[in-house]
């Protein structure tokens, strides 16, 4: 029998189609991935098996009984657990809190803290996961709070357990760990869907692979008949191209950093003795996990800090007194971290947003803006960039994810500056927005910019840069030379496991 | 300055303390359970003042003691479920629903009274509770006199505080309160009813108030007056965070204002030739926000405190 079934899977969120009848099973000791690009419908498929949203159409079978919908209780109770993308715990608690929320009866008068303790124990133990129940949430690594998801599962004994984007959070070594983890409970009987969009990982951990593609399942293959080519090709729907890298002939230093420290702030990482040089004509990949100091050092390089010692040379000019008006009238560009919160503004229209950064030198005539010469200019780019929106007057937050990177580009690479600093520019696009940005990015450096790429995602920063630098705990290691480096070695340093010394500096 | 020394270490200074920390004390605990859950309480002022009204009325017309109180509470609910109703289930602005329950719940108050009880110069009395002496405790030199003579209401006050940290932190329901307060999705996830959970934390919270305005008409005064609350809720939402939402140092910090506040009245009287006695009136307030910059900067605050929470968001 199988231990899980979808049938005839229909959601809709009002006119958009999440999931188009999909019908899928698990196996008992299987792993499943769920491959699909973000907007694919995987989460919205895990989301109704948890409970979060009633399907329109269809239902779900656990062991052959019918599940009730829309009672996340029912589906704890039938034995799945799900590791949300995003952890919902709780960083002001302890783990063993954390784990035990919801487990005892309300009315119970004395919550049973030692059995727990003693529970958590034997689980950690017997899995590998380790974790200290008395711990404070908060203080714990990622991949840490990762493990206390996946413990809160076991503790209530599931039987299927569903990780949502589990890697992406994780450091390689931290993901190899993971998946030991995750064989050790298939070998104990545990049943596994494994939702990802990164194809080596699900390659190497999956017994099947299950494609969505626009709320539709398209495909479905044994993993020793599939490879990275297809299964791309089956997500997206037709052939990628990334750039293809090439090395030019590197320029003047345009970014120079010399022994530049930040002082840490309300329990943010700072810099210690950043040194650190860019060239036109090339990029830069700053691998790092997030929060080790990339933030400090982007806000720097962006005008929005100041060092606290050291020098910040730019174009060949000591900087001491600069905003970040200053910089992007010299020459800087930013794609920033958080495109919706920091590039653009959601309720604006699109040709408002285009002035976002040069209000003060273009489409001005005295004091007013000079609304046509503005609207014309967003629509020659909104053409060159093929940004798909319902013109210049469209309100800027109906754009996809992709689309707005698209404005963002648009607005920061059309003034040919000489630096760009390229903040996780990939996160959370679908494949051929990559493709795109990559492109740009790109065509930047040919032109002459120099780029500073930060970013989380090893694949990318192997495929871009000409050379790689890792931050952890606010200390930078190289650049090394990109083709004397593997991801390994370079995730081995993003863990603090690598000190510095053990390369020879490019 | 060495009178107001002395001062401190008579009972009768300490008596007044803990009758001014008493109405304090169920107000705090009330605005802090409700915090703890996620929700802002803001409706607090109002509904300790109706909370006075009716407890007061109750034994005015015939009830008894006891049953003034339970109405008082009652009532303080009925209040806290309008709250929930707009915060929690509609996902309102907590503040802007909860200065509407103040308003609408004090001018109830007044109309009420206005129109039950004739007008008269002096306003109608009641018999309230009498203090009563607890064995052994109460020959504590200086304090227990003052802690351990006091009214029902008072040990009751104490008893709460005990019981507020035993709920919150050795019981199963306190750890999804308090999940309710820091990650509701995380409550969600684990098939527990947030919304629920919410609702019952205001209505037990504002129930909470509502008895620390009933004291004031049943224990610490025998009538009702206008006004007489007299910001002491909000008094009580600045000790919440002053106590860092902990039952035990909310207790403590109810204690702290009232001191403040029992010696000022005295040092009026000493010092009122030299110094108006409105910047003695003033001290407590003052001295509350220098304690508060103080101990409160550091304060985790419940990290989904302000959060409304709909089901089916997207996680």
């Amino acid at each position: 029998m199988k231990k899980l079934q979808f049938s005839k899977i229909c959601k809709n969120f009002g006119a958009v189609v999440a999931n188009d009848n999909i019908s899928l099973s698990l196996g008992e000791g299987e792993i499943l991935s769920l491959l699909g690009e973000n907007g694919a419908g995987k989460t919205t498929l895990m989301n109704i098996l948890f409970g979060h949203y009633i399907s329109d159409k269809g239902f779900i079978e656990v062991e052959g009984k019918r599940l009730t919908p829309g009672s996340t209780k029912a589906s704890l109770d039938a034995g799945i657990g799900m590791v949300h993308q995003h952890f919902t715990l709780a960083e002001n608690l302890t783990v063993l809190e954390n784990i035990i929320l919801g487990t005892e009866p309300l009315s119970r008068l004395w919550s049973k803290k030692k059995l727990a303790y003693k529970k958590i124990e034997a689980l950690s133990k017997r899995f590998g996961l380790l974790i200290n129940p008395d711990a404070k949430v908060a203080d714990l690594t990622v991949g840490e709070k990762q493990r206390v998801e996946i413990i809160k599962a076991l503790y209530r004994d599931a039987s299927i357990l569903i990780l949502d984007e589990p890697t992406a959070v994780l450091t390689p070594q931290e993901t190899i760990q993971l998946f030991k983890v995750l064989k050790e409970m298939v070998n104990a009987g545990l049943s596994i869907m494994f939702i990802s969009h990164k194809l080596n990982e699900i390659i190497e951990i999956s017994d099947r692979i299950v494609v969505l593609r626009h709320g539709k399942l398209v495909g479905e293959v044994a993993t020793k008949k599939a490879n990275k080519e297809l299964l791309a090709e089956m997500m997206v729907g037709h052939k990628v191209t990334r750039p293809a890298y090439e090395k030019l002939e590197i320029g003047k230093a345009v970014v120079e950093l010399n022994n530049v420290c930040l002082n840490a702030s309300d329990g943010s990482v700072g810099l210690s003795n950043i040194n650190l040089k860019i060239h036109e004509k090339e990029i830069i990949g700053l691998a790092g996990v997030s929060g080790n100091g990339q933030f400090g050092l982007a806000s720097i390089l962006q005008g929005l800090t100041h060092p606290s010692s050291g020098e910040f040379k730019l174009f060949g000019q000591s900087l001491i007194k600069y905003d970040p008006r200053y910089l992007t009238k010299s020459g800087v560009a930013r794609i920033p971290e958080d495109r919706s919160k920091e590039g653009v503004i959601g309720e604006m229209a699109l040709w408002e947003n285009f002035l976002g950064e040069e209000l003060r030198s273009k489409a001005k005539s005295g004091f007013i803006i000079d609304k046509k010469k503005a609207v014309n200019n967003a629509e020659k780019l909104i053409k060159e960039y093929d940004i798909r929106c319902e013109g210049a007057f469209a309100s800027t937050r109906l754009l996809s994810g992709g689309n707005i990177q698209k404005l963002i580009l648009a607005r920061s690479l059309s003034n040919n500056p000489r630096f760009i600093i390229a903040n996780k520019p990939a996160r959370g696009l679908d494949e051929g927005a990559i493709s795109f940005v990559q492109h740009q990015i790109i065509n930047a450096k040919t032109k002459g910019a120099g780029v500073l790429l930060i970013s989380e995602d090893l694949d990318e920063i192997f495929e871009l840069s000409d050379r790689i630098a890792v931050i952890f705990d606010g200390k930078l290691q190289g650049p090394f030379d990109a083709s004397s480096l593997t991801i390994n070695q370079v995730g081995l340093m993003m863990s603090g496991e690598m000190k510095e010394g053990s390369f020879n500096e490019a | 300055m060495l009178e107001l020394l002395e001062l401190i270490l008579t009972t009768s200074l300490w008596a007044a303390v803990v009758r001014i920390a008493t109405p304090l004390i169920f107000a705090t605990l009330g605005e802090l359970i409700c915090e703890r859950a996620g929700v802002l309480n803001l409706g607090i002022e109002g509904i300790m003042t109706i909370g006075a009204m009716a407890g007061w009325l109750w034994v005015y017309q015939g009830g008894d003691l006891w049953g003034g109180v339970v109405f008082a509470a009652l009532v303080g609910m009925l209040f806290g479920l309008l709250h929930s109703i707009l915060v929690v289930y509609l996902g309102l602005s907590q503040h802007v629903s909860g200065i509407g329950i103040t308003m609408l719940a004090s001018s109830i108050s007044y109309y009420a009274y206005t129109m039950i009880i004739p007008f008269s110069t002096t306003p109608p009395k009641i018999v309230a509770f009498s203090a009563f002496e607890v064995p052994l405790l109460s020959s504590i030199p200086i304090i227990g006199g003052a802690f351990f003579n006091q009214t029902a209401l008072t040990y009751l006050a104490y008893i709460l505080v005990i019981v507020t940290f035993y709920v919150l932190y050795k019981m199963p329901l306190g750890l999804t309160i308090r999940m309710a307060g820091e990650n509701p999705v995380a409550n969600e996830a684990q098939g527990i009813n947030v919304l629920l959970i919410r609702t019952g934390a205001v209505m037990v919270g504002s129930a909470l108030m509502a008895i620390g305005g009933a004291f004031l008409t049943m224990s610490a005064f025998d009538a009702f007056y206008f006004g007489m609350i007299n910001g002491r809720g909000w008094i009580c939402v600045a000790l919440v965070i002053f106590a860092s939402w902990k039952p035990g140092k909310a207790f403590l910090g109810a204690i702290l204002f009232a001191l403040f506040e029992a010696l000022q009245v005295r040092a009026q009287l000493i010092g009122a030739d030299v110094i108006p006695y409105q910047i003695f009136s003033m001290m407590p307030y003052f001295l509350s926000i220098v304690a508060m910059m103080l101990v409160a900067r550091r304060a985790a605050y419940p990290k989904a405190l302000l959060v409304p929470f709909r089901q089916g968001d997207r996680i």
